[in-house]
């Protein structure tokens, strides 16, 4: 626990000794607000955040491998990897580190968007439960990329490659639970290959959650995808570390 | 202290150390020499357990590098060929993270930063980024986050690369300091060194351990001098 705590608060407060965390913020932010306004936030007539989350997985797909594709690539590449694996610290307790303290990052950015729900609670009454399920389904989401992202960030010592990877991955896993992807997709394949596609998709379960329903598929979707990824970097960086 | 048998490690076709076996006592300090690419980091790596080894294992106070990794890393100190460490971060911050990993706290990662700290001379870089470090200071911060714990065994891999005359001198009194209590792995290309730390040395070729004997043992019975023997055992595994 005690070397899972020492890579976890290196890698947070690294976000904040460096630049990367304050442009991160403030570009997250910028987009978060916009895409909720260009998407009619006003004309909506409704004190809900719809608008806001909405986008959030697009947003994400962009946002989420840029935080990431530094965690392992770094390291690797300026060769701090052999500093830290010459210290009692396990694969296992060095990811979840820096898991954990990129999402933590992630929510501290999610948290920084509260102007947004002051605003629609001055409007109107707005459904509570349905702001802090939607804030859940985000941060699940944030999470699934950033897992996909820390994965990527072990296969390349270039962050710039990682960033690419990263971004087709989540694109695809967002995308093949989009409407119009699956009505293509059902023209040539079979209902229950669909149905497997859509169940896979980022989008299916994010929107689920967005509509309040916490179930239980959703969410074992989400821890699923994460540990998922997260066995798979730790099994490559372990065979790659030293590369 | 240490005990390494028959360690083995290729990448793709070129074996980097092939079947490899020696021990070390408490009190010696023992000299890796080798020309480039002998195999010497790669050896030390397998050690220090960043690498794993394909065939063969060690032991470092007695726990395996292989099965007991964790502990043989708590037990160890291990300075890497070129110091790496985290740029964004003070000296400070990368000693109070080392110490963090290692579970030293309170009063005693006071101590012990009272004492790394002048031991190694970096009193005045303390609260400087790394990145902005000369490679004499970065070796000197990776030599103290290496001694930080005090541990038994040290595994250092060039520890004056990149130091000036006087420098250099003071590692290699601290190495001679701290030999009577601890077993010193020390790896160089300068052979002054040997002569001035090491009580045995060992010379790497292709992987191949080709000689294990003490510098003085050396000197005599090719009646010259280290560099001399070091060219004439060199050159005949290349011959």
């Amino acid at each position: 626990m005690q070397a899972f705590l020492a890579v976890f608060k290196r890698e947070l407060k690294s976000y904040f000794t460096t630049p990367i965390a304050y442009v991160f913020l403030v570009i997250f932010l910028f987009f978060s607000g916009y895409l909720t306004f260009k998407q009619g936030f006003f004309e909506m007539r409704q004190a809900d955040m719809r608008a806001f989350f909405l986008n959030m997985p697009l947003l994400f797909i962009f946002m989420v491998p840029s935080a990431a594709m530094r965690l392992w690539a770094e390291e690797r590449r300026v060769g701090s990897i052999e500093l830290l694996f010459t210290l009692p610290i396990t694969i296992t307790q060095a990811v979840l580190g820096k898991f954990f303290a990129a999402w933590l990052f992630l929510a501290i950015a999610l948290a920084l968007t509260f102007p947004m729900v002051i605003t629609v609670c001055y409007l109107g009454e707005p459904d509570i439960a349905l702001i802090i399920t939607g804030y859940l389904g985000c941060l699940l989401t944030a999470g699934g990329f950033l897992a996909i992202g820390c994965f990527f960030s072990v296969v390349s010592k270039n962050q710039v490659i990682s960033f690419v990877l990263s971004v087709v991955a989540c694109t695809i896993l967002v995308f093949a639970g989009m409407p119009t992807t699956l009505s293509y997709l059902s023209t040539f394949l079979p209902a229950h290959l669909v149905s497997a596609i859509e169940n896979m998709s980022f989008q299916t379960h994010f929107e689920s959650i967005q509509n309040g329903l916490l179930q239980f598929k959703d969410v074992s979707y989400f821890v699923l995808l994460i540990a998922g990824w997260i066995v798979a970097g730790s099994i490559l960086l372990d065979r790659t570390k030293a590369g | 202290m240490i005990e390494v048998k028959e360690l083995r490690r290729s990448f793709g076709p070129i074996v980097a150390v092939d079947d490899i076996s020696f021990e070390v006592e408490k009190g010696q300090v023992l000299g890796l020499l080798g020309p480039n690419g002998a195999g010497k980091t790669t050896a030390m790596r397998m050690l220090a357990c960043f690498l794993k080894p394909d065939r063969g294992t060690a032991t470092v106070c007695g726990y395996d590098i292989l099965r007991q990794s964790v502990e043989a890393r708590r037990s160890l100190g291990y300075l890497a060929e070129n110091s790496p460490a985290y740029s964004e971060m003070t000296v400070g911050g990368v000693l109070n993270f080392v110490c963090d990993a290692r579970q030293i706290k309170g009063n005693d990662r006071k101590r012990a930063l009272d004492r790394i700290v002048p031991m190694c001379s970096i009193e005045s870089v303390y609260h400087q980024t790394i990145e902005t470090l000369s490679k004499g200071y970065m070796r000197r911060v990776g030599l103290a986050q290496a001694l930080i714990h005090d541990p038994q065994v040290l595994i250092l891999d060039e520890p004056t690369d990149g130091l000036d005359p006087n420098q250099k001198y003071e590692v290699r009194q601290l190495i001679n300091n701290m030999s009577k209590d601890k077993c010193i792995i020390v790896s160089t290309h300068i052979l002054e060194e040997v002569e001035a730390v090491c009580s045995r040395t060992i010379i790497i070729s292709k992987g191949r351990i080709l000689v294990d004997s003490t510098p003085q043992q050396l000197k005599e019975e090719y009646n010259c001098g280290l560099d001399e023997v070091f060219r004439r055992i060199t050159r005949t595994e290349f011959g």
